[in-house]
């Protein structure tokens, strides 16, 4: 079984970003980090090859400039076995639907009988890209999966709700979508990072692929976040836990 | 930071002269997982253990699975990384505690290296795996009641017995020595000190644990009891006789300690920066008073001089060009630096300083064994002393 699990480099998201003053895109420094909410996909896609054995492999497939190979490399030191990177010039600032084309076209390229990404980056927030590379690739698509299994030639997930979960099942080929913290991922432990350098990453553009990218996305300003007003405190004279019972209330949370 | 850019950067308070940029992506990888499981597994609780005085046994086998135990050796289960990057690894778990970090270099660097070093290849396939994987623990008596720096005076001595190795005698501060699978002894012998590799269930042989200790008190510290404890020929370490047997290993250990040192001392720095921020006295965050902003440049240099330090030495024992006087300044240095930074830190930190809720106490007193173990400050100083003067002051 052939596993792809789609990632992204992103910026260090404990230094502060920066926006490239012409386009509003976000600057993309030489060295990024693996996009926090995809090693969650990772571990999945991990377990599963566990589980498998032998003929089961995990690539990684990832949109972005390959820079240093910081974050690419910690999912290889996890565990993975190759990855494949797109990284053309005219990707800058590329919106969901460009980079949903752009990834079709190289798993098409390669072959998967699993698809597996997180449910939106980190740092763009779309949450659309999944499905759209789904359709394009004419494949079911099982989305906020918080378990997965597999059973012969179908994928059975725990779609998480709000509720609770639903158990939906799909024949394979598929794509999947794993939500934040539904599995620990793990450490990569010092073999894995040291192997990681050794594990192969192919380079491909977008002339490689056939794909021509047309974005059509253009940032027209950007906001600042306004600052968080402060709290209200409330005093505790024995039954605060009342008036905190009464604003969660209020908020609808309970 | 984008490709391209120029011109001056801006410090970051917690990297002020950017060392990071001195790492390569796989150091940084490695130690970013250290400082995210000392993070997730030590931070959260070492506050307990240290007023408890416990060490969690549980988290050898993690330490293991991430390959931090033996790190730097080859083979045998061993993850085969450089000094630089066991040094990286040694300042994010002291960043930590000195208690983790301990566990470690005792185990790696006290316990694995010698019989990897200096052991036969049955030995190594005996031990070495289980204790890469954390399944084993092992501890190092080198020391005695009445015998520190000066190990050549040490009474344990082991004899001949036919075949067989008979030893007697106690060996006193031994980290991991109460929950120790394994002890590595040093011990007497007519051909000069020879290494023993003891199983913990041997019979004559007894640990005690060490209580009312106020440092390093998320660590085991024990004395070893052997009462004619036989041993089979090949218990005996084969390739090294002699005190170099002993010092080789102290010299790896103190390696891992003077990259530790400088993560206790970044811990405090960065806990009386972020608490002088914070607190508000005569109207305004602590930090803006002249003599605080003095303390937390002191402090910030003091720890990046340091990293500096820790690492270019590491680059020479990458090289395999460190003696063991370079490890010297290293460990005197930065053990001096940390512990005046706690102390430094502490005074920041007012009343809450005395308190387990802040980590920088609890790094002061754990700093002081730093201090003594692994060679004193003063035995340190004297192995310099010598090399720029030529002149022996031990005795
Ligand atoms: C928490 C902890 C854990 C330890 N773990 C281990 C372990 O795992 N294995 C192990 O074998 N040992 C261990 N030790 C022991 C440690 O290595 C010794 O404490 C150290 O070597 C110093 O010996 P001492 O305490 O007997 O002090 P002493 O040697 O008695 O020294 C007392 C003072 O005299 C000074 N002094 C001694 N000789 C000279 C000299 N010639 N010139 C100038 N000053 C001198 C010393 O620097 C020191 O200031 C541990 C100690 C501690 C505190």
């Amino acid at each position: 079984m052939k596993i792809a699990v789609c990632v992204k480099q992103i910026p260090d998201p404990a230094t502060p970003y920066e926006l490239d003053p012409g386009t509003n895109f976000v600057a993309r420094p030489d060295d990024q980090v693996l996009d926090d909410t995809d090693r969650y996909g990772v571990e999945v896609g991990l377990q599963l090859v566990e589980e498998i054995g032998e003929d089961a492999t995990l690539t990684l497939v990832s949109m972005s400039p390959s820079g240093t190979l910081q974050g690419i490399r910690q999912a290889l030191a996890m565990g993975a076995d190759r990855a494949i990177i797109i990284d053309d010039g005219s990707l800058r600032g590329a919106d969901a639907l460009t980079t949903a084309k752009v990834l079709a076209a190289a798993l098409k390229e390669d072959g998967f009988d699993l698809v597996i990404a997180g449910t939106e980056s980190t740092d763009g927030y779309a949450g659309v890209m999944p499905q759209q590379l789904a359709e394009l690739l004419d494949v079911p698509s099982l989305s906020f999966a918080r378990k997965v299994e597999r059973d012969g030639d179908k994928i059975r997930v725990e779609r998480q709700t709000q509720a609770g979960y639903n158990v939906v099942e799909a024949s394979l080929p598929a794509l999947l979508t794993v939500t934040s913290g539904v599995v620990e991922p793990r450490y990569p432990n010092f073999k894995g990072i040291m192997q990681a350098k050794k594990k192969p990453v192919e380079t491909k553009t977008c002339a490689d692929l056939g794909v021509e990218p047309v974005s059509q996305q253009i940032i027209q300003s950007v906001e600042p976040i306004p600052a968080r007003q402060a709290g209200e405190i409330v005093e505790d004279e024995g039954e605060g836990y009342l008036k905190i019972v009464a604003k969660l209330e209020e908020a609808k949370v309970i | 930071m984008s490709k391209g850019a120029v011109g001056p950067r801006k410090p970051n308070p917690r990297d002020f002269l950017n060392v990071d940029a001195l790492l390569d992506g796989e150091d940084r990888l490695l130690r970013d997982t250290v400082r995210e499981w000392v993070g997730d597994r030590v931070l959260p609780d070492v506050a307990d253990w240290f007023e408890e005085g416990y060490f969690p046994r549980e988290l050898a086998r993690e330490m293991g699975d991430l390959g931090l135990l033996g790190m730097h050796l080859d083979g045998y289960g061993c993850a085969g990384t450089s000094a630089v990057q066991y040094g990286l690894a040694c300042t994010e778990l002291e960043a930590g505690d000195s208690g983790a970090r301990s566990f470690v270099s005792v185990q790696g660097s006290l316990s694995m290296f010698p019989i990897w070093a200096f052991g036969s290849e049955e030995q190594k396939q005996q031990w070495l795996p289980g204790m890469a994987a954390g399944d084993l623990i092992g501890c190092f008596g080198l020391t005695e009641a009445d015998s520190g720096s000066d190990p050549s005076s040490m009474k344990t001595h082991a004899k001949r017995d036919g075949s067989d190795w008979v030893l007697n005698g106690s060996k006193m501060w031994i980290t991991n020595g109460g929950v120790s699978d394994v002890a590595i002894v040093w011990a007497q012998t007519e051909e000069g000190v020879r290494g023993f590799i003891v199983p913990r269930d041997t019979e004559g042989f007894d640990t005690n644990d060490i209580h009312k200790k106020v440092s390093l008190r998320a660590s085991v510290t024990s004395e070893l009891v052997l009462n004619d404890v036989r041993l089979p020929a090949d218990a005996m370490l084969p390739n090294v006789v002699g005190l170099k047997g002993p010092l080789a290993c102290l010299n790896e250990a103190r390696f891992g300690i003077l990259f530790g040192a400088v993560g206790a001392a970044r811990a405090c720095y960065e806990a009386a920066l972020d608490y002088s921020k914070e607190r508000q006295q005569f109207g305004k965050p602590i930090a803006s008073f002249q003599l605080t902003q003095r303390k937390l440049v002191d402090m910030m240099v003091a720890v990046n001089r340091g990293m500096l330090v820790a690492l270019h030495i590491g680059r020479m024992k990458d090289e395999g060009k460190a003696g063991v006087e370079d490890i010297s300044f290293g460990k005197m240095d930065n053990v001096r630096m940390a512990l005046d930074v706690a102390r430094e830190a502490r005074s920041v930190l007012g009343a809450n300083g005395i308190t387990l809720e802040y980590p920088v106490i609890r790094h002061m007193n754990n700093l002081e064994s730093v201090f003594t173990y692994e060679g004193t400050n003063e035995v340190h100083t004297l192995i310099m002393g010598q090399a720029i003067t030529g002149i022996a002051a031990f005795s």
